[in-house]
């Protein structure tokens, strides 16, 4: 049984332009102690892909259909009662922004205590030593001095250090980190990343990495899925991904990034515009930006395939080759 | 990155400074030290690559060049002119203009494209007639590949990439000597930050155009860059060629934030040593003493705290500020 499983997973929001489908049909697995990134654009699904697993989508939002499991547990027929057993507990979330994720009118102290107090029958005393403890874990200096600060006194590395204090404090099985970098500068993002990796070691847990950083990606993540539009193209580990990409969207994202041995030529872009989810086209999203494009990908959606026992991509290319293959 | 050969400066940056006062009580300001003494010269058809961490000056280095801000002190030279009174500071506008960084919030939301791009036409009253204003308008818009129907609409009709097109439709508008480009792509999709890149590469190329490059992405500043600048807490504390200071980076700053960039691809990142840093960068209100850097660096030493190391030419252009430069490794 995976530690989490997640199954043809619909999540829509109905807004007063009509449905759109921001999850389109994903599944995946994960395993005990295992990091799995999820790479995309903007609106690529892959915070309401993370969302929807915790519950916390907004107003609008739905999940239509699907499945999600943890330890064989349903969760998405669930009810709020079990989530919030869930919530914090079980699975814990680290949002972007770490400017906007506290509340700036309470100490550290007292946001780290609740969440302690919330989720273990720890009494306050114990909470506060805990949080101290948490503080510590993640490198803040003079916790007790810090646990009286409020936000503003924190600079935003430190503040995304606090919210992975949160985040682990109740020891989760899953941490889900959503582009938990992208707002800090390179050297913090350093500090940061490292940490988390060796916490998770430390811990033993499994992190959900979200990000639009490939070199993220590529750090910290054993296995890797390429969302566009709301549904999953690519998927297999790390050094699949990377070295033999088998979708032209994942291909098109490796040759438009600047090399590690730059040697100035140009760039090879992705034309075109991201997809306008209201308007889906009707066979493969990717279609009307991709270079290799063939008929049938305009026609018809392309099912995942199975390249080897760690790699699987929905591209009807690869269901051409081996056809050439079978007849060859 | 266009004809390295010609070494005319277009740009000259002379011990800029840009203080800004900031309140610290009812009545009493303190000066903050956005940019402190930097000095640079930009070469006619070059691109300077600008990079640095969240509030080391390198933002206020554009905008002071611009004379978007009043510099505090040191001088800007532009083709062989010194920029300072009302006259040359017009004159100087029209040659050097500006890309931002969010092309949400840096155009109008209320005016059309065609209004957009026009509007520092209509400020330099560089057209005769309506006609030959609307020839340039499309003109530009096709540089920057934009069709003559997108002219008509408003800004937030379009996307992320095809808005920061727009502003560089703009920017170009004056048919400028020098852009400075102040973080042009980080707000976009890794698609479309490499067709803008591209673009800028190929106007440069078309246009003769000099740049400076301010961004904190080292693999995109690299890869568009001739050389680059790292800024620290509003010092210079390294320039040299884009590959030399990739390769060879010789101030301990430098060295932690090209270490620090991650590098997409699993097998080098694994091995990767990075060299993390502790602690953050200190306020620039409570600047260290001596260099700004020693209470990051890990090879400190008292003359560290003493006094401010001078950018020094170690040969072959490579500026390095730092003391202990020689004796690290």
């Amino acid at each position: 049984m995976s530690l989490l499983e997640v199954k043809d997973l619909h999540t829509s929001f109905f807004t007063d332009a009509g449905e759109v489908k921001a999850v389109n049909g994903v599944s995946f697995q994960l395993e005990e102690g295992k990091v799995l990134g999820i790479v995309g654009e903007s609106g690529s699904g892959k915070s309401v892909t993370a969302y929807s697993i915790m519950q916390i989508l907004a107003g609008a939002g739905k999940i239509v259909s699907g499945s999600i499991r943890f330890r064989g547990q349903e969760l998405v027929d669930a009810g709020e009662k079990v989530m919030k057993t869930i919530r914090g507990n079980k699975i814990s979330i680290i949002f972007q922004d770490p400017m906007t994720s506290l509340n700036p009118t309470y100490t550290i102290g007292k946001q780290l205590m609740e969440a302690i107090l919330l989720h273990t029958d720890r009494n306050k005393e114990q909470a506060r030593e805990r949080a101290i403890e948490m503080l510590r874990l993640v490198n803040v200096n003079e916790p007790e001095k810090r646990m009286k600060q409020y936000p503003y006194e924190f600079s935003g590395g430190m503040r995304q250090r606090v919210m992975i204090a949160m985040a682990l404090a109740c020891e989760p099985d899953i941490l889900i980190a959503d582009e938990p970098t992208t707002a800090l500068d390179v050297t913090i993002q350093a500090q940061i990343l490292e940490l988390m990796k060796s916490l998770q070691k430390e811990l033993g847990m499994a992190i959900i990495m979200i990000t639009h950083d490939l070199g993220v990606v590529a750090q910290m993540c054993d296995e890797v899925i390429v969302m566009y539009a709301g549904s999953i193209c690519e998927q297999g580990t790390a050094d699949e991904i990377f070295y033999h990409p088998c979708h032209e969207y994942t291909k098109g994202l490796l040759r438009s990034i600047p090399a590690v041995e730059d040697n100035g030529e140009k760039l090879q872009p992705i034309t075109g515009t991201p997809i306008d989810l209201l308007n889906m086209p009707k066979g493969c999203a990717f279609a009307p930006r991709c270079d290799a494009a063939m008929r049938i990908c305009l026609r018809e959606k392309c099912e995942r395939m199975q390249i080897n026992k760690d790699h699987a991509a929905a591209c009807w290319i690869n269901v051409a080759q081996a056809q050439k293959g079978g007849e060859a | 990155m266009a004809a390295k050969e010609q070494q005319t400066p277009l740009v000259e940056v002379k011990h800029l400074k840009q203080y800004f006062d900031i309140n610290v009580g009812m009545f009493a300001t303190k000066p903050l030290k956005a940019v402190d003494d930097v000095s640079f010269t930009i070469n006619k058809g070059e691109t300077l690559g600008l990079v640095g961490e969240s509030g080391c000056g390198k933002t206020t280095v554009g905008r002071t060049i611009l004379h978007l801000y009043k510099p505090t002190a040191g001088e800007v030279w532009y083709d062989g002119a010194q920029i300072g009174d009302k006259r040359s500071l017009a004159e100087f506008r029209k040659k050097a203009t500006m890309v931002f960084q969010d092309p949400y919030s840096s155009l109008n939301p209320r005016m059309t494209v065609a209004d957009i791009i026009a509007e520092p036409l209509d400020i330099h009253k560089m057209y005769a007639n309506a006609q030959e204003c609307r020839d340039r308008v499309l003109e530009l818009m096709g540089y920057v590949g934009l069709n003559s129907e997108h002219a008509s609409r408003y800004a937030h009709e379009f996307s992320g990439g095809q808005r920061q097109r727009i502003g560089i439709a703009r920017a170009l508008a004056l048919n400028p000597g020098f852009i400075v480009c102040d973080e042009p792509v980080s707000a976009l999709d890794v698609s479309i930050q490499a067709q803008v890149i591209n673009m800028f590469d190929e106007l440069q190329e078309k246009l003769g155009l000099t740049y400076l490059f301010i961004a904190h992405d080292l693999l995109v500043v690299r890869h568009i860059s001739d050389r680059i600048a790292v800024m620290y807490l509003g010092h210079m504390v390294e320039m040299a060629e884009a590959d030399e200071i990739y390769n060879h980076p010789l101030h301990p700053y430098s060295r932690s934030l090209i270490s620090a960039v991650p590098v997409p691809d699993p097998k080098v990142a694994r091995e990767n040593k990075r060299i993390v840093l502790s602690g953050d960068i200190p306020s620039p209100l409570n600047a260290p003493s001596g260099c700004p850097f020693r209470t990051r660096c890990p090879h400190t030493t008292e003359k560290c705290a003493e006094s401010m190391p001078e950018l020094k030419d170690l040969g072959g252009g490579h500026f390095v500020a730092c003391h202990r430069s020689g004796e690290i490794d």
